[in-house]
């Protein structure tokens, strides 16, 4: 035994040193990812005069939903694109001592038959839906994830079977939902994990998740591994989404800029920043061609991108408190926010100008 | 009534970003050349220097940022919101007037990030002084406020009413004019820290979050840490990159291929369900619909991954296979996919089923994998696991991927499911008429949309005018 632990300590020393090298490249080769590094020119830039300028958007609010009372924290699009699940802060009128349950993520089933939520209570917990008005919903509930700290983001993969849940306690974990085993975790990040997103790649293995250490990583799931992480945000990372042909994904930040990393470039090739947005952006999701990024912020904004070009497209008002969460529906008609104004703002574009002698918004 | 625990003093300018970034605004705007115009502000009989109007902030703004004069105001109210901007009259709410309201800099000292979090002993002070100074008559919330602070804070009541006598006494020294700015600029202060109930709490932050700099995260760093780090680096410094041009390249090829088939961007026939409460569109593209829309059929080309993801592609490639006998290798497929995203307690059952029907020898469906992948699976299957088949379904996904795939969508069947499929018709205009940008013309310098037919132009067809 003594030797056994001999061994151990000499391996972890050498092993330590070893890592320490690779480590001392590391902060070189992060550099190199960003985009603005050695001032050189961010890559989108270079295409950007070749691409025509997309007309003038007007989108406007379809349908206001105010059935909560409280913030809204979260919000999912079923895959029959007309329903959404939300989630928000729970208070308990009762009991003034206790303390508010936050919600703060919520997913839909693929299937459109369950949901699954969580958040301070530090659990993930799945529950079948059921249209019959007499069956009490919280009573079928299970409890599907557990971590040690609040549960930031949760996720169905392909099927109605498995989770992918963020925490506050720095991991990422894939759970089965009918046992409640866990069948993977996920282990790199320096701090809390906030958000994370399904890559929609063909053999279906990887997901990108975004963290309070400025990190977003990128994850295989079936060995746990870290594949690629990339740096060169300022602030913590609040949402990430994949572009829809998987080769890139967005981030949205507390340093109020969205940036668009590419994986197989391995670095970031754009920052949608302008100097009049000073709050984090919360919340962003791609329109079904990757063109249009949409973000909400925290100062009850939205501003649409256009990612090609690196410039703002427009910005929408109407929130009266911050944007918590933005989706686009699975068909790419319409987006949905959700807010801390206790709404969902569903808005769809009315109609578009055509291109014309613009001013150059950003 | 803070929700969620609120972050340690000192780490509030490191975790709030943005106040940093109203700060660099707000000392911008008080430049002497390049801010905003100052002026002397009569209120009654006193006179307060360095005031500015609403209207003259709201200018600045958009001419700084380059914004219209919406997004100014927005972003004016914010900084008012958050007590850097404060009113002159009417200091008891905090919003911003695009007009000759006057308004003054909040001082560094009570900016939000330097005296934060508000101290309630503070609070009692000036609520103590207010109380005073009114002679017991003070707003509803502020007065229960106060009790519950007299309640909370009893044993050290003397010093709050004598410090409060002593603010107000040292306050009656001042000129007219400095009383006026100190009151207003504390009675900001607490509208922001201490917001009366029914108005938004700016400062409110979500659940307390760890930092970098006070983790909550344990990394124990054993053999099996290294391990990782070593393989990540490994792989890091290994790892070929594509040149950014060429990835570029592929977004730009990959938004004009999608673009007519996004909404948000293009429009969708017959009408947007959202915008003119028409379920048409969903009806014409629900998951399994006997007559696919012609753009949808046009989708089915864009990559196999967008084939088999639509029910009804997938159908009509089946159908395909069928016809050339290898319907298997989809089959295979499919449930070799069921195994991977399902129940941990079906495993064991589906691996032995897909065994059967497609592995073993003489077996039904036998698909045809090269030796050494058969030979790698059957192996693993002694110790069966969700990914045990993987290598064999990613063979038999590049074979339909790089073989048959490519001839389906040559085939007289798929060619003529294109021809077959429809493109719906605009629906009857209404009020907002809506414009599709015709894709060869040269843009048009009208300001104003003015009705336009879809034209053939489009390539869009329907031309015949709208229902």
């Amino acid at each position: 035994m003594a030797t056994e632990g001999l061994h151990e300590n000499e391996t972890l020393a050498s092993l330590k040193s070893e890592a320490e090298v690779g480590g001392s490249l590391e902060p070189r080769r992060l550099r190199l990812q960003r985009g603005t590094d050695y001032g050189l020119v961010l890559p989108v830039h270079q295409v950007a005069e070749r691409v025509e300028a997309l007309g003038q958007f007007v989108m406007k609010t379809r349908r206001t939903l105010k059935g909560h009372g409280n913030k809204v924290l979260c919000m999912d699009w079923c895959k029959d694109k007309r329903r959404i699940v939300s989630s928000s802060q729970v208070c308990h009128e009762h009991a003034v001592t206790m303390p508010c349950t936050w919600v703060m993520a919520c997913a839909y089933a693929p299937s459109g038959c369950a949901i699954a939520c969580g958040g301070l209570d530090n659990k993930c917990s799945v529950y079948p839906l059921t249209f019959d008005k007499n069956e009490n919903m919280a009573a079928k509930k299970k409890s599907v994830a557990m971590h040690t700290n609040y549960l930031s983001a949760c996720s169905f993969t392909n099927s109605d079977m498995q989770i992918l849940t963020a925490s506050g306690d720095g991991t990422c974990a894939l759970w089965d939902v009918e046992s409640g085993q866990l069948l993977q975790s996920f282990h790199g990040h320096g701090a809390d994990v906030l958000c994370l997103d399904l890559a929609p790649s063909e053999t279906g293995n990887t997901f990108v998740s975004g963290g309070c250490d400025k990190k977003a990583m990128v994850w295989d799931m079936r060995s746990g591994q870290c594949v690629q992480a990339f740096e060169t945000h300022e602030s913590d990372i609040n949402s990430v989404r994949y572009y829809p042909s998987g080769d890139a994904f967005a981030s949205g930040s507390d340093d109020a800029t969205c940036r668009l990393y590419d994986l197989r470039a391995d670095r970031e090739v754009a920052i949608y920043s302008k100097e009049s947005i000073i709050f984090g952006a919360s919340s962003v999701d791609f329109s079904l061609s990757g063109r249009l990024l949409f973000a909400g912020y925290n100062d009850y904004t939205i501003n649409v991108w256009d990612v090609l070009k690196g410039s703002r497209v427009s910005i929408l008002f109407g929130h009266e408190n911050r944007v918590s969460t933005l989706r686009v529906s699975p068909d790419g008609t319409a987006f949905c926010s959700g807010s801390w104004d206790h709404t969902l703002r569903v808005r769809g574009m009315v109609f578009c100008f055509p291109v014309c002698e613009r001013r150059e918004d950003g | 009534m803070a929700a969620g625990p609120a972050p340690p003093p000192g780490r509030l300018r490191a975790q709030m970003p943005h106040l940093r970034k109203m700060e660099r605004v707000v000392v911008s705007m008080q430049d002497p050349d390049q801010g905003v115009k100052m002026r002397s502000q009569r209120l009654l009989v006193t006179v307060i220097p360095h005031a500015v109007t609403g209207s003259d902030v709201v200018q600045w703004l958009a001419q700084k940022f380059c914004v219209s004069e919406e997004e100014a105001l927005h972003l004016g109210a914010v900084l008012v919101q958050h007590g850097y901007i404060y009113p002159l009259r009417d200091p008891r709410s905090l919003m911003l007037r695009p007009d000759e309201t006057p308004y003054r800099f909040q001082t560094p000292y009570f900016w939000t990030s330097t005296l934060w979090p508000a101290a309630e002993l503070d609070y009692a002070i000036y609520l103590a002084k207010k109380n005073i100074r009114k002679r017991g008559t003070l707003v509803d919330y502020e007065k229960d406020c106060y009790d519950r602070l007299h309640k909370k804070i009893n044993h050290a009541w003397d010093l709050v009413l004598m410090q409060a006598r002593e603010q107000l006494r040292a306050a009656k020294q001042r000129r007219k004019g400095d009383r006026l700015v100190i009151a207003c600029q504390e009675q900001t202060y607490w509208l922001v820290n201490r917001p009366p109930p029914g108005a938004p709490n700016v400062l409110e932050q979500g659940p307390g979050r760890g930092s970098c700099a006070a983790s909550r995260v344990l990394m124990t760093k054993s053999a099996d840490f290294y391990k990782r780090e070593i393989e990540y680096f490994r792989k890091a410094l290994g790892r070929t990159r594509v040149k950014s041009s060429i990835c570029l390249e592929a977004y730009l090829s990959f938004c004009g291929q999608r673009g007519p088939h996004d909404p948000l961007v293009s429009g969708c026939l017959p009408s947007n369900p959202w915008i003119s409460d028409d379920d048409a569109y969903w009806v014409m593209n629900a998951p399994t619909v006997a007559a696919p829309t012609k753009l949808r059929v046009e989708r089915w080309g864009f990559s196999f991954r967008e084939l088999l993801e639509d029910p009804v592609g997938r159908a009509h490639f089946m159908d395909f296979l069928g016809k050339e006998f290898s319907g298997e290798n989809l089959s295979f497929w499919e449930a070799c996919e069921e195994l991977r995203y399902g129940a941990q307690a079906q495993v064991p059952t589906l691996v032995d089923a897909v065994y059967e029907q497609f592995l073993a020898p003489g077996a039904a469906r036998w698909v045809n994998i090269d030796s050494r992948t058969m030979e790698q699976t059957l192996e693993g299957l002694h110790q069966p696991h969700r990914y045990v088949l993987d290598d064999a379904q990613l063979h038999i996904y590049m074979l339909m991927k790089k073989d048959s795939y490519p001839r389906f969508l040559k085939s007289d069947m798929y060619k003529g499911l294109l021809a077959e499929a429809g493109i719906p018709l605009g629906t009857k205009r209404r009020v907002f008429p809506f414009m599709w940008r015709p894709r060869h013309s040269s843009p048009s310098p009208a300001l104003l949309p003015t009705p336009v037919e879809p034209t053939a132009a489009c390539g869009l067809g329907g031309g015949d005018g709208v229902a």
